[in-house]
């Protein structure tokens, strides 16, 4: 929470940085006019360039106040309540319990037999940038041309039209994601959330006010990638060091804009990658860190002490079972798969008990998809992972078990203040699944973003078409 | 050779008396879409089932299982994989399943390659996938080779059936094949001329290796697939490629084609049905992935078969080396599609039987595994609960009437880490 509170402070920094960038010599100078160039007044901390330049246009599409009754309810922070009760009205939670009266003129569901859950969170998706068709032409997510590209974001390869998107949300129950650059890099770039809600433009989608992400990667992809090209990084210690080398060049570069920003005199020359990771030595953008192998990661989390910044999560951390108290001590969070496993080398450990030993041992675990497919079955991946865990006498309850795929994510994700449970005054998003969400047998029957009612099983002109579809064969069919 | 290996299995772990089992009290699943029964036992005998059903008999003095009331059902035949000839598919060196640079193409076979210690084997078989249909991967020609239906048992032997079929691929990915659609066209039609030359002439046909359009080997292999003794299986998604094929057999009537994948299959369904073509299907293919499969449906599967095709569920370009285990999912999937206002799924009979029997049926084996029918192979598995739901546990399996052992590597794993911290000795210690 306390990275929550730090994130929602530097955002609101952000909008008067916009608006100052536009301005010449506004900020804390009033106006004076130095001399020379070192007794120029700084701009102020974090007031030298905008960090927002391409901002959120998302806007919430209207609903109506909805009452869901005699619902069982996995509140998303390890609550249940059967024959339940939720209202949610302007885009937000309003209340839940046993029974919660219903407002006039609202819409009243009856949830017998049915579930109620916060949203999925996929906190590892490359929607978008690697969209469906996936042809040469589409193939947006790596920028194989250095092991460093921190400069680049994944939010200017993420192409509104994928068709992902529609089946996240329909079959998948998907309100948020986190869009990532490949791992082909070991800093891949910029990651974005963004609302699952088509939009024309990235920015319409954009999840207003969540904090950004950098991608970094360990093990093999880097190695395979650059040895392959006779360069460095080749080795596991070439992946290291090269990262080392760059976070040290970012320390220099964040002291000297810090020092401008707050004492003046000239301004450092601009470096978008080291823009990227000033910000993560900052606070201000999270770390998403791909990293299979234990051992790995536990260098990577030195590193990072060394560097003087935080790992949020280790995405498809196969063998975080093996240091599930290690994680827990550094507060890092570990997102996997069910069931993955032995596709290449620093696969080959992977268990179907790796959520429930992390969870047992008390360290922060989440489910995520990087598959288009894998996205619209989270909530069946997480069944799988329970199911393993109970069958090894580790006993997780399934409201506890939903964590994994809403709370634990948010929070990974910095925006567990605004999502990711159902707690009065965060947003509604909402999913209404017609049985229990655990079964097989169970699909999605409703998904509201934001209070608004975006998918009605029943209402085929609730099932969105993104512009790549549309008058294709099967165009608005059920997918 | 292979009687060599079945010998010697027979000697190191086989007792004839081992391959006997009566399992009674079971919510019964005999496979061929039929519904369950309560209270039924299986009987096999010899390593092969003699009876399954409701008032079956048990013979004196054989072993009995009491199932005390959970679900028995056929191991589940996986329809389409590459299983045992890659341990890994990102760890080359580990990877048989296609031949770069060998001159030869429809003349490989994976039977040789098969390895029952690949990982992925144990771990299906703790899933409940008795057997698979193992495909080799296409390089260089529209031909990969032949492919072979193997069991997942702990012996040595794991070949049900080598050159079981021909693999082939056709359509989009120019790049796979090497070829535009009509150049495919083109090469199979040459292909089935060059084989009759040879047929006519063996001796005379000429060998000229890698110069050669179709080697003597290739040739050699396609002989059967011309006559139709062979199945040819396809892999085609688009719905028009699907029409190109059914126009080629009518010149090739003796081919016994089977689709492979099929994505936009529903879109020609009635077509596939009238020219009875059989249908391997990815069960949960829905986004137009490439230009062939714009249709993708989950309701694929579901409208193929209400359309009279014979369609069971395979893992095509899904995974293919290690995650067999995954189809009962799929087919659960399909299950729920029922309940979807729109969608055209399978009810829980069919779903089932998509993953056991039909496969079976369609690669010309439903009379020797994928069901609990009498002189079917004993492939049984026990389950803790519906076997189509996820998370489901297998209690025991048994294959050729042999009891199979159930551990993995992963579960090794598990125990040693179920606490993180090392003990009075490091973790390599621990097993």
């Amino acid at each position: 929470m306390i990275r929550n509170a730090r994130t929602a402070t530097s955002r609101t920094l952000l909008t008067a940085v916009a608006t100052c960038a536009l301005l010449a010599g506004c900020a804390s100078d009033g106006g004076a006019k130095p001399a020379t160039a070192s007794s120029k007044p700084g701009p102020g901390m974090g007031k030298g360039y905008s960090h927002d330049p391409f901002p959120s246009t998302y806007k919430a599409y209207p609903g109506v106040p909805t009452l869901v009754t005699h619902v069982t309810i996995f509140d998303g922070e390890g609550g249940r309540i059967d024959d339940g009760s939720v209202l949610f009205a302007d885009g937000k939670i309003v209340s839940l319990g046993q029974s919660v009266a219903a407002p006039a003129g609202a819409t009243v569901i009856d949830g017998t037999g049915k579930t109620l859950t916060p949203g999925i969170i996929d906190i590892h998706s490359h929607l978008g940038d690697y969209p469906s068709p996936g042809v040469q032409a589409n193939s947006d997510g790596n920028e194989a041309t250095g092991p460093v590209t921190a400069d680049v974001w994944a939010e200017h390869s993420v192409w509104p039209q994928d068709p992902g998107f529609s089946r996240a949300l329909t079959n998948g129950g998907v309100t948020t994601l986190e869009i990532l650059p490949g791992s082909a890099n070991l800093m891949g770039g910029r990651s974005v959330v963004i609302k699952n809600v088509y939009a024309r433009t990235e920015q319409g989608m954009k999840f207003p006010g969540a904090p950004y992400g950098l991608k970094m990667a360990c093990g093999e992809n880097p190695k395979r990638v650059y040895g392959g090209k006779g360069r460095e990084p080749s080795t596991r210690m070439g992946n290291v060091a090269v990262d080392r080398q760059t976070w040290a060049k970012a320390v220099e570069y964040k002291r000297k804009w810090d020092k401008y920003e707050k004492d003046g005199g000239e301004a450092p020359s601009r470096d978008i990658a080291m823009d990227t990771l000033r910000g993560v030595l900052s606070g201000e953008i999270l770390v998403q860190n791909h990293c299979y192998r234990a051992d790995e990661m536990a260098i990577v989390m030195d590193m990072a002490k060394e560097f003087g910044y935080h790992v949020s999560a280790f995405h498809h951390a196969v063998e975080a079972y093996k240091i599930a108290d290690l994680l827990k001590t550094n507060g890092t969070c570990a997102a996997v798969w069910a069931d993955w496993w032995g596709f290449k080398m620093e696969s080959y450990d992977a268990i179907g008990e790796n959520l429930a030993l992390l969870q047992k041992n008390g360290a922060c675990g989440m489910i995520h998809s990087d598959d288009a497919n894998g996205i619209q079955r989270l909530n069946q991946e997480v069944a799988k992972a329970l199911a393993s865990g109970r069958r090894a006498g580790i006993d997780i309850s399934d409201a506890v078990a939903w964590e994994w795929l809403t709370y634990n994510p948010a929070k990974a994700l910095g925006i567990a203040d605004k999502t990711g449970s159902l707690k009065p005054g965060k947003m509604a998003d909402v999913v209404l699944w017609n049985g229990n969400p655990f079964s097989v047998y169970t699909r999605p029957e409703k998904v509201w973003i934001d209070g608004a009612l975006l998918y009605d099983s029943g209402n085929p002109k609730l099932r969105p078409v993104s512009d790549f579809e549309l008058g294709q064969p099967g165009s608005g069919d059920v997918k | 050779m292979k009687r060599l290996l079945l010998l010697s299995v027979a000697f190191f772990a086989t007792p004839a008396t081992a391959q006997s089992v009566a399992i009674t009290n079971a919510k019964l699943v005999i496979g061929d879409g039929s519904a369950p029964i309560e209270g039924g036992t299986v009987v096999v005998q010899g390593g092969r089932v003699i009876a399954a059903g409701k008032s079956v008999a048990v013979p004196a003095g054989m072993p009995s299982v009491d199932a005390g009331g959970k679900w028995v059902t056929p191991g589940i035949v996986a329809g389409f994989t590459r299983m045992g000839i890659v341990e890994s598919d990102g760890i080359e060196e580990t990877n048989d399943t296609a031949a770069r640079g060998s001159p030869f193409h429809a003349a490989i076979d994976v039977a040789p390659a098969v390895n029952p210690a690949t990982s992925s084997i144990p771990l299906n078989r703790a899933e409940g996938i008795t057997r698979a249909i193992v495909a080799p991967d296409n390089d260089g020609s529209i031909f990969a080779g032949l492919g072979a239906v193997i069991d997942l048992g702990v012996d040595r032997a794991p070949i049900t059936k080598a050159r079981a079929f021909q693999f082939m691929e056709y359509g989009g990915g120019g790049s796979r094949s090497g070829n535009s659609r009509p150049a495919m066209i083109a090469m199979f039609r040459n292909a089935l001329a060059q084989v009759k030359d040879y047929v006519r002439s063996p001796a005379a046909y000429p060998d000229q290796g890698k110069d050669a359009l179709l080697t003597r080997a290739d040739a050699s292999a396609l002989v059967p697939v011309a006559n139709g003794t062979m199945p040819l299986l396809i892999h085609v998604e688009r719905a028009s490629d699907m029409l190109a094929l059914i126009d080629l057999k009518r010149d090739y009537p003796a081919l016994k084609l089977v689709f492979v994948g099929a994505a936009e299959g529903w879109l020609v369904a009635p077509q596939i049905a009238a020219a009875h073509i059989p249908v391997i299907a990815s069960a949960l293919t829905d986004l137009p992935a490439t230009f062939d499969q714009l249709g993708s449906t989950q309701s694929n599967i579901g409208r193929m078969k209400a359309a009279g095709v014979l369609v069971g569920i395979g893992t095509i370009d899904d995974n293919e080396a290690r995650q067999a285990r995954l189809e009962k999912q799929y087919a659960g999937n399909l299950v729920a599609l029922t309940k979807l206002p729109g969608a055209t799924g399978l009810d829980w009979n069919a779903a089932f039987a998509a993953i056991t029997s039909i496969p079976a049926e369609v690669i010309g084996m439903g009379g020797e595994i994928g069901s609990l029918k009498a002189g079917r192979r004993g492939d049984v598995v026990i389950w803790d609960g519906d076997p189509l739901e996820l998370g489901t546990g297998v209690n025991a399996v048994w294959i050729d009437g042999i009891k199979q052992p159930l551990r993995t590597r992963q579960d090794a794993l598990r125990d040693r880490y179920m606490l993180p911290g090392e003990g009075a000795l490091p973790k390599a210690y621990e097993r």
